[in-house]
């Protein structure tokens, strides 16, 4: 499902201009992180390609929808979207029911609806938890309720806000885990991120916004080479891709593995 | 001076009988910077209840040993005392917002009003907590208008304007962008430069490796170690136990496997220590 975002510009109601011109596409199927400083627009883009926003200039479309002229409601069934914060987003009395509420407003059957919630507990390695109170977890497992209750309403689009903030390592591999099954799936995955290291082992591709335009958007080593211009989005570079610069790596690596192998090869140890 | 004396705390929430704390012993002296890690679960929040008094009068539970801050046993006085002593920034900036302020101005001079600050000197040092974390831009706006990472600073001179003798922050920089992270961490260092007693739990062990005077790691309840961040953080226990560390301590320590990394070299934590242990690699 293609997700077109044509010269779109949002004003929030009290003058605040959120977003000043942002054209990009985004293929089916593609992995793309979504970078840059806090207050520059990236939750407010996002929250355009599910409709809960609507363009005060240009034009959001979702599969060939136009945003404008399509419910909430109506774009859930493509565009599922994980809130930054779990407690704005869950209300049911046990993680079951938050579950299983998206695929059933979507009227799905039965059957598909139990396929779907059982998966989607297994990814986010929820299974022991279904009769638990959301609110009885910690706020990290709340996070990964919120997630696995977007995961299971199954849609071509799925976007995280957030989605590695406050977790340990290991909730984070479990997340990027999820992300992997999406992309295996054909999924398209949009992720706001400021874990630019998780950025870098994640995606394929990176958008950086600032002050409401995007400044960079391609392919993710590409984008986290241009140090300089990424600090204008208030970003740094992942750890690894500094440590490169610094001993004078020949090429941008972002991984462990990158880094040893350039490593080896450019001072043949 | 000791200003955090924990004394065999064993914590038990209402409603389970798996102890979030489980025998803590802890001393924290005046001015220290004390980082607090672990894994999700260890325990790490409810540590941070039990210095600002939280646990157990909010939470209830069971709680067993002792917990001195600033003089004063948790258990013997009330959350109001203890409010002035000891700043808590919650984990989740969300839930501090106190809904009833129509501006950031306004949400940042609540605690002063409660503890009956007179006027003039509230204005002054609401504007110098607003200026300290960045956002006397954004003083006129609604606290509920802002972004994630703008509340989670409101959140903060929320703490600040108090200025508690203990400032204890869980993950204030969770919501924030890597350059805001590195202001928030500047602030916060700057207080405890200025003597405020400092206990961070964060993730973000690049950051700790740089500012903290001390870490403590928590694992299931129990402190697994302590010392220095070059000690803690390189330390083999951590990575058994699952604990995230800096990207540069867990390649170097493959590094060190491929015998790319001196053996005799400590594993580093920043990256200025792995771009001398890896210079030196190459000569």
């Amino acid at each position: 499902m293609i997700v077109e975002v044509q010269d779109l510009h949002f004003t929030y109601p009290g003058g605040v201009e959120a977003l000043r011109g942002i054209s990009l596409v985004i293929q089916p199927g593609e992995q793309v992180a979504i970078i840059g400083q806090n207050g520059g627009g990236k939750t407010t883009l996002v929250r355009h390609i599910n409709g809960l926003l609507k363009p005060t200039q240009g034009s959001v479309r979702v599969g060939g929808w136009d945003t404008r002229q399509v419910s909430v409601a109506k774009l859930a069934s493509r565009v599922g979207y994980v809130f930054q914060n779990p407690d704005e987003q869950l209300f049911c009395k046990t993680v079951h029911d938050e579950i299983v509420f998206g695929p059933r407003n979507l009227g799905y059957p039965a059957e598909r609806i139990q396929s779907l919630v059982e998966d989607a507990l297994a990814l986010t390695g929820l299974e022991a938890q279904i009769g638990t109170n959301p609110y009885d977890l910690s706020p990290t497992w709340r996070k990964m309720v919120a997630l696995a209750s977007v995961v299971a309403m199954d849609t071509l689009v799925i976007i995280f806000d957030e989605p590695t903030t406050g977790q340990d390592a290991s909730s984070k591999e479990r997340i990027a885990g999820v992300i992997a099954t999406l992309r295996q799936r054909g999924r398209t995955v949009i992720t706001i991120t400021h874990d630019i290291d998780f950025c870098a082992e994640n995606f394929e591709r990176i958008i950086a916004l600032a002050e409401g335009q995007v400044l960079l958007d391609g392919p993710s080593r590409q984008v986290l080479a241009q140090g300089d211009v990424l600090a204008r989005t208030f970003v740094d570079p992942p750890q690894l891709t500094r440590l490169g610069v610094s001993i004078g790596l020949a090429d941008t690596v972002c991984t462990q593995e990158e880094f040893l192998e350039a490593y080896q090869k450019q001072f043949g140890l | 001076m000791v200003v955090i004396d924990v004394h065999e705390l064993t914590y038990t929430y209402p409603t389970t009988n798996v102890a979030a704390l489980n025998d803590v012993s802890l001393q924290v002296t005046e001015g220290e910077f004390l980082a607090i890690i672990g894994n999700n679960g260890a325990g790490k929040s409810t540590l941070c209840y039990a210095l600002s008094g939280f646990v157990p009068h909010f939470f209830k539970g069971t709680m067993r040993g002792r917990v001195q801050v600033a003089g004063m046993d948790t258990q013997n006085v009330t959350l109001n005392d203890l409010v002035l002593k000891v700043g808590l920034a919650f984990q989740n900036p969300f839930n501090q917002i106190s809904g009833a302020k129509y501006t950031v101005f306004e949400e940042v001079a609540f605690g002063l009003e409660n503890t009956g600050v007179p006027r003039e000197q509230m204005v002054e040092r609401v504007e110098r907590a607003l200026r300290l974390t960045g956002i006397d831009e954004l003083a006129e706006r609604s606290p509920y208008s802002l972004s994630g990472g703008q509340q989670q600073r409101v959140a903060l001179a929320s703490i600040l304007v108090m200025e508690p003798q203990v400032l204890v922050l869980d993950e204030p920089t969770s919501q924030l962008d890597p350059v805001g992270s590195r202001e928030v961490f500047q602030v916060i260092k700057e207080m405890s430069d200025s003597g405020m007693t400092v206990i961070l739990v964060e993730h973000k062990v690049e950051w700790i490796a740089e500012f903290a005077d001390r870490v403590v790691a928590l694992h299931d309840g129990r402190i697994i170690a302590q010392g220095t961040p070059a000690e803690v953080l390189t330390s083999a226990t951590l990575a058994e136990h699952g604990f995230g560390l800096s990207r540069y301590t867990t390649t170097a320590r493959e590094a060190l496997k491929r015998g790319l990394w001196l053996v005799e070299r400590r594993l580093p934590t920043t990256l200025q220590e792995a771009a001398d242990g890896f210079s030196r690699g190459k000569a």
